[in-house]
């Protein structure tokens, strides 16, 4: 019941569980951040409001570092696998296959063409995907830290707001990217 | 809200904070944090197009994955992590009592992560693939 391989376990840490949360945890630090305007808080108020935000970006952060990581170094070789390469032919191990198995990793599957016009998957969706994530750690680290380093005082540079702001939408089209081309070619080519 | 005489156009004022105390910070931190994401995603589009160009860099990158199958890509984003946190401490020391003008500075890290994104786009970098 509810049986998972481990790369089945791997793919869904990867991409449901920590994608999941990376999203919860935007949803509300961006209408956190967007708050921290003068005159709409109390002082109370904002004290409660930094505790929160801070440690959500925190746990943001954490959250993007986690899921680049286990997506590199765990799920993507697995994806990138040569395993059809018999002799001159690089996906012999391909023919007729219906979906990627044990002499056809999903790179391969994707590249074969064998089931139709896949390859740009890879050559598009998988090249992009597997670079721009990893943009998302690095700015919402960079979020993190000066909503720590400045914390209420944001409330009197909305300039810094607005280009924090811009920095953590940044790291999550960055994640938009990764997740969406990640679920479509788990959905094409699924890594099992 | 009016802004201060302080830093014209940066600082405006807001009541609900005067209870709290708070001490003004300098800009230098910030400024070291925001320049070292841009720096970590340039680093990593440079190499993803120098993966493509040279194949002794992409030899190289791919002997960083430690035997893990990941290829270049572990090459290319130990590298980026490395200068994102290289940079972060070298720059973060030494503006960590500096005042600083933060939307040069914001711009500049922008400006380095927009290229680093560009270099990142397949389009872009397979346009320098060589066999």
């Amino acid at each position: 019941m509810f049986e998972l391989s481990n790369r089945e376990f791997w793919t869904v840490v990867h991409g449901l569980v920590l994608g999941t949360i990376f999203l919860l945890l935007f949803g509300g630090g961006l209408a956190g951040l967007w708050s921290l305007r003068a005159g709409l808080l109390t002082t109370e108020g904002v004290q409660e409001r930094m505790r929160r935000l801070t440690v959500g970006m925190w746990a943001m952060a954490a959250t993007a570092w986690a899921t680049v990581i286990t997506g590199t170094w765990i799920v993507y070789p697995w994806y990138r696998a040569e395993l059809s390469v018999v002799g001159d032919e690089d996906f012999a191990g391909c023919a007729g296959a219906i979906l990627p198995n044990a002499t056809c990793s999903p790179r391969d599957f994707l590249k074969s063409d064998v089931t139709g016009d896949t390859a740009s998957w890879h050559n598009f969706g998988m090249e992009w995907k597997e670079h721009i994530a990893w943009a998302a750690p690095f700015l919402v680290t960079a979020v993190a830290f000066i909503v720590t380093y400045y914390g209420p005082r944001i409330i009197k540079r909305p300039w810094l707001r607005t280009a924090t702001i811009v920095m953590l939408v940044g790291g999550f089209g960055a994640a938009v990217i990764g997740g969406l081309y990640g679920a479509f070619l788990n959905k094409i080519a699924p890594i099992a | 809200m009016d802004e201060t005489n302080a830093r014209p156009g940066v600082i405006v004022d807001a009541p609900e904070l005067d209870p709290l105390r708070l001490e003004d910070r300098v800009d230098g931190p910030a400024a070291a944090v925001m320049m070292s994401a841009g720096i970590g995603i340039f680093v990593l589009g440079l190499f993803t197009v120098l993966s493509e160009a040279s194949v002794a860099i992409h030899d190289f990158l791919g002997d960083l994955e430690f035997g893990r199958g990941v290829g270049p890509l572990a090459g290319k984003t130990l590298l980026a992590s490395a200068g994102f946190l290289a940079s972060w401490v070298v720059l973060g020391m030494t503006m960590r009592h500096k005042e600083v003008d933060l939307r040069r500075w914001f711009w500049i890290a922008f400006a380095l992560g927009a290229i680093g994104a560009v270099l990142m786009f397949p389009p872009v970098f397979q346009a320098f693939t060589v066999e």
